[in-house]
């Protein structure tokens, strides 16, 4: 045994020596592979027509979500989901700053990782995406109509949320896991100033579900306590599997310093197998602790359009030392990251990046194992499940450093190897590698459409890669990173095409356009749909009022003018709203909003929507605002100003738009 | 020409056919306007009915409106415009009076009809025109877009290019109705007076009109001699 693996190191030494110059080496060869004319025509969209898929790609640090089409490798819009972003004054403007709220306080930047499409029978359904953060324990939802953040949930007595946002096969959970352990005190689990070095004694995890089928409801239903390793990635069980999810973790070393060598030590680590319907089951008989653990909801008002933030103040929170049966140890290879489930439900695959097979569980044996009480130890309650009876085979020769690994649903899985930069693409059953490809460089998730759920979409596959040098026109030293679109229509496999992505994009999921095509939204019916209590359906409702030292402009903007557009009687100390409702009917015209001085960012107004940016004026004068959004012939012409007068000014409030609407007046709403 | 002679069978048939289908100009649209431009892909236009001008699509209409708002066009408000309001009434009346056609079963009432309803007809061609020229040419001298000489009369009948747009005005199912309607009356009234009209020799034929209205024994003495030919028509007919 220790033989064995003393074998397999040097060979991975030396292979990872090898394939650090083979990659460089080969790749012109490939390129000219690429670039004949059979992949070309694959991946040409003609102007005017559209991609067959949707991909959703997580924009990692820059906290935000990037839309692509495929085959094309378009780049068709970026989703502000944990950042706010001038782009559009998300997280600037009055109404969507909620969404920004934590425990912390307001938290304008996050670090997006994995999307997850919403699932109905274990297939992608369109309605939704969930998205998790890192930094901030975070999952978030977007609309899938209208390509807009509408929740946000904090997750508590959590730090590094990783292993998210994984959804279980019907959408019932979310989960989230604790990648960073942390400190917390036995009765309440609060943090706790103490010192680091008492990691092993004091630190701990825990594994969260997400109550995720109700829009605008989301909920940490429960969470379950488990040891201070770090839990990193997951993946919800389906079909026989399904009312399982998996956890892989690292660290059972339970280091607290200089992770990358203390934390490789162990020869396994564990992937936690959590039976979620017999921990729902303890949570809803009451057999569940309610511990302090202070976090927010957001969500969008479906009525107003606004968000609103509201503070969480406990959890609900399972032991397994006192509630038996649910989560069990699988010891696994060398600090597995991914953790993916076949489309069959059958088989748990790990991606144990520091080892040099690939192990493929078998899901009955599990079961087999945990019913004839066949462990080999217990860890804080949790019994440990003996590594050679769970075994359906381990795939040999894989590539290094394997992370992810996706399905095409024909029998096949593809597992990236991050060091040897390459996707090696393997039988199920057989546990054998059949084909393998080049990435460039250092692939760290891959996705196939649909290609975590019991049905793959199959055909594409596109490997996500971390580093980038020079895939493209260089842009000093930093680049986005790269992307390879590989057809997997055949028995091999090959590569299509080459795109940027923004940020860098963990994991994605693609789904068929058709699927939410049709239902994209184009405008807001003003009479119907905009129930915002600032907005204005026409320009006779605009106005000005003053209420104290805050006034609020209740403004329109049409093609190709603001009313009102002149405004005077503001004073120093004032605090000004403007609430900016866009007149139009009329897809793709938004109307933005920009005022000098502000320190916000504009608003960008969709057709029948109403935003409102808020505006502290720091200095006297007379100050423009514009239309930012080229909206028009005349859209130069859109534009207003703002007079700010001393503090204690007696010039009076006034607004108007000039000859043609004098009417445009105090308010008192 | 015999203007009180009765209507044959057909005839009076033809007549209550055309003047019940005017309740499609209730149903349908009677005439669209289609304006085509590069930034509208998904098509612009606006459908006039007998009692409204409504957008192609819900809210084509105001956006119609705002694109004609730069070249200072008055704006286009069904509200506005009284036509609409005693349109259906016009519309009702020419029915009633097509349907008192059939029950009064004389030519002059048909000729009487079919005049009225050409005479609409051409009114309402007139009256769209001058709404139309009035649209194309009462600018707004603050007019942002200004063209020298240029007017944006739509099409009566076919299509015309203004500046980027190319504007389309055709009949709608309602307005196509309404004029097969018309011609039915016209066509109806020429065949009575012109070539139904000799044949009173042979008007022993079964195609002779019923004797139910009271008017009618008058009938069958001017035109037919036959009371009981006419009588059995009748009950095929009922
Ligand atoms: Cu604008």
């Amino acid at each position: 045994m220790s033989f064995q693996s003393i074998k397999r190191t040097a060979l991975g030494a030396a292979l990872l020596l090898i394939a650090g110059s083979f990659a460089f080496a080969c790749q012109s060869t490939s390129s000219t592979d690429a670039s004949n004319s059979d992949a070309a025509e694959k991946v040409y969209v003609a102007p005017g027509e559209h991609d067959e898929f949707y991909a959703f790609m997580s924009g990692g640090y820059s906290g935000q979500l990037g839309i692509y089409g495929l085959p094309s490798g378009r780049h068709l819009k970026t989703v502000p989901v944990f950042s706010q972003f001038g782009e559009n004054g998300y997280g600037y403007s009055e109404d969507t700053r909620p969404l920004l709220q934590t425990s912390f306080g307001f938290v304008p930047w996050g670090d997006a990782h994995h999307p997850k499409v919403s699932q109905t029978d274990g297939v992608p359904d369109g309605r939704w995406l969930f998205i998790n953060e890192n930094n901030t324990p975070r999952i978030a939802r977007v609309d899938l109509t209208t390509f807009e953040t509408t929740e946000v949930l904090e997750i508590p007595n959590s730090a590094g949320n990783h292993a998210s946002a994984f959804v279980t096969p019907n959408s019932e959970y979310v989960s989230a896991a604790t990648r960073f352990s942390i400190p917390m005190d036995e009765e309440n689990l609060q943090n706790q100033d103490v010192s680091i070095d008492s990691y092993k004694e004091n630190f701990n995890g825990t594994i969260s579900f997400i109550r995720a089928d109700k829009p605008g409801e989301m909920e940490v239903s429960f969470q379950i306590l488990v040891p201070g390793y770090d839990y990193d990635l997951s993946h919800a069980g389906k079909g026989p599997s399904d009312g399982w999810s998996f956890f892989t973790s690292y660290n059972s070393e339970e280091a607290n310093t200089m992770l990358e060598k203390n934390a490789s030590r162990n020869d396994k680590d564990f992937i936690a197998a959590v039976n979620w319907r017999k921990a729902e089951e303890y949570a809803n008989n009451g057999e569940c602790r309610m511990v302090p653990g202070e976090h927010a909801h957001n969500h969008v008002n479906h009525d107003t359009g606004l968000a609103e933030s509201e503070m969480r103040d406990e959890v609900c929170v399972l032991n397994p030392a006192d509630n038996p049966g649910m989560v069990y140890f699988l010891p696994t290879p060398k600090s597995p990251h991914g953790v993916d489930v076949d489309p069959t439900g059958q088989y748990i695959i790990a991606g144990g990046k520091l080892s040099t097979i690939i192990p493929v569980f078998a899901f009955d044996k599990m079961i087999d194992a945990i019913e004839r009480e066949s462990f080999a130890k217990d860890i804080d309650g949790i019994p440990v499940l003996n590594y050679n009876e769970l075994l359906h085979g381990e795939v040999e020769n894989p590539g290094l450093g394997p992370l992810h690994t996706e399905f095409d649903g024909k029998g096949y899985a593809y597992t990236t190897a991050f060091i040897s930069s390459e996707i090696v693409k393997w039988d199920i059953e057989k546990t054998e590698v059949v084909d393998r490809i080049d990435t460039y460089y250092s692939p760290g998730h891959l996705m196939i459409p649909g290609g975590d759920s019991q049905e793959p979409f199959g055909q594409y596959l596109v490997a996500l890669n971390k580093i980038t040098k020079d895939r493209y026109l260089p842009t000093g030293p930093e680049l986005w990173h790269s992307a390879q679109l590989i057809d997997i229509s055949g028995d091999k496999m090959k590569l299509l095409l080459d795109f940027p992505t923004s940020g860098e994009p963990h994991y994605a999921q693609a789904i068929p356009a058709d699927m939410i095509k049709d239902k994209q939204r184009k405008i807001y019916d003003i009479k119907t749909e905009n129930g915002n209590p600032y907005k204005v359906l026409n320009e006779d409702e605009t106005g000005i009022e003053r209420r104290g030292n805050e006034v609020h402009v209740y403004m329109s903007a049409i093609r190709s003018h603001f009313v009102p557009d002149n405004i005077e009687g503001i004073k120093l100390g004032d605090e000004v709203y403007f609430h900016v409702t866009n007149l139009e009917q009329d897809w793709d015209i938004p109307h933005g909003f920009a005022v000098q001085g502000a320190n916000t960012a504009e608003v960008l107004v969709m057709p029948g929507q109403t935003r409102t940016l808020k505006w502290t004026p720091t200095k006297t004068g007379v100050f423009p605002f514009y239309c930012t959004d080229f909206c028009s012939a005349l859209h130069q012409e859109m534009q207003g100003y703002v007079r700010v007068s001393p503090e204690g000014s007696d010039v009076p409030l006034a607004s108007n738009a000039g000859q043609e609407r004098p009417g445009s007046q105090l308010l008192s709403k | 020409m015999q203007w009180s002679a009765p209507l044959q069978s057909r005839t009076r048939w033809a007549v209550a056919i055309a003047a019940i289908a005017l309740v499609a100009v209730y149903i349908f649209p009677i005439w669209q306007i289609s304006l085509d431009a590069p930034q509208y892909p998904e098509g612009l236009g606006m459908e006039i009915w007998v009692h409204t001008v409504t957008g192609e699509n819900p809210n084509d209409l105001q956006n119609i409106n705002g694109l004609n708002h730069y070249i200072g066009m008055k704006e286009i408000d069904p509200d506005t415009i009284p036509e609409l309001v005693y349109m259906p009434w016009i519309i009702a009346g020419l029915m009633v009076l097509g349907l008192g056609v059939a029950l009064i079963n004389r030519r002059w009432a048909l000729a009487l009809w079919a005049t009225l309803f050409l005479l609409f007809a051409i009114a309402g061609m007139v009256d769209f025109y001058i709404w139309a020229y009035d649209y194309g040419h009462d600018l707004n001298p603050e007019a942002a877009i200004k063209v020298p000489g240029m007017s944006y009369m739509p099409p009566i009948l076919g299509t015309k290019q203004m500046l980027n747009i190319t504007a389309g005005s055709w009949p709608a199912i309602g307005g196509i109705i309404m004029m097969l309607s018309c011609a039915a009356a016209c066509g109806l009234t020429a065949f009575e007076l012109f070539w139904a009209d000799t044949p009173d020799q042979n008007a022993s034929d079964t195609d002779t009109a019923p004797s139910s209205a009271p008017a009618s024994t008058d009938a069958s003495i001017d035109v037919h001699p036959s009371a009981s030919s006419a009588s059995s028509s009748s009950t095929s007919v009922a």
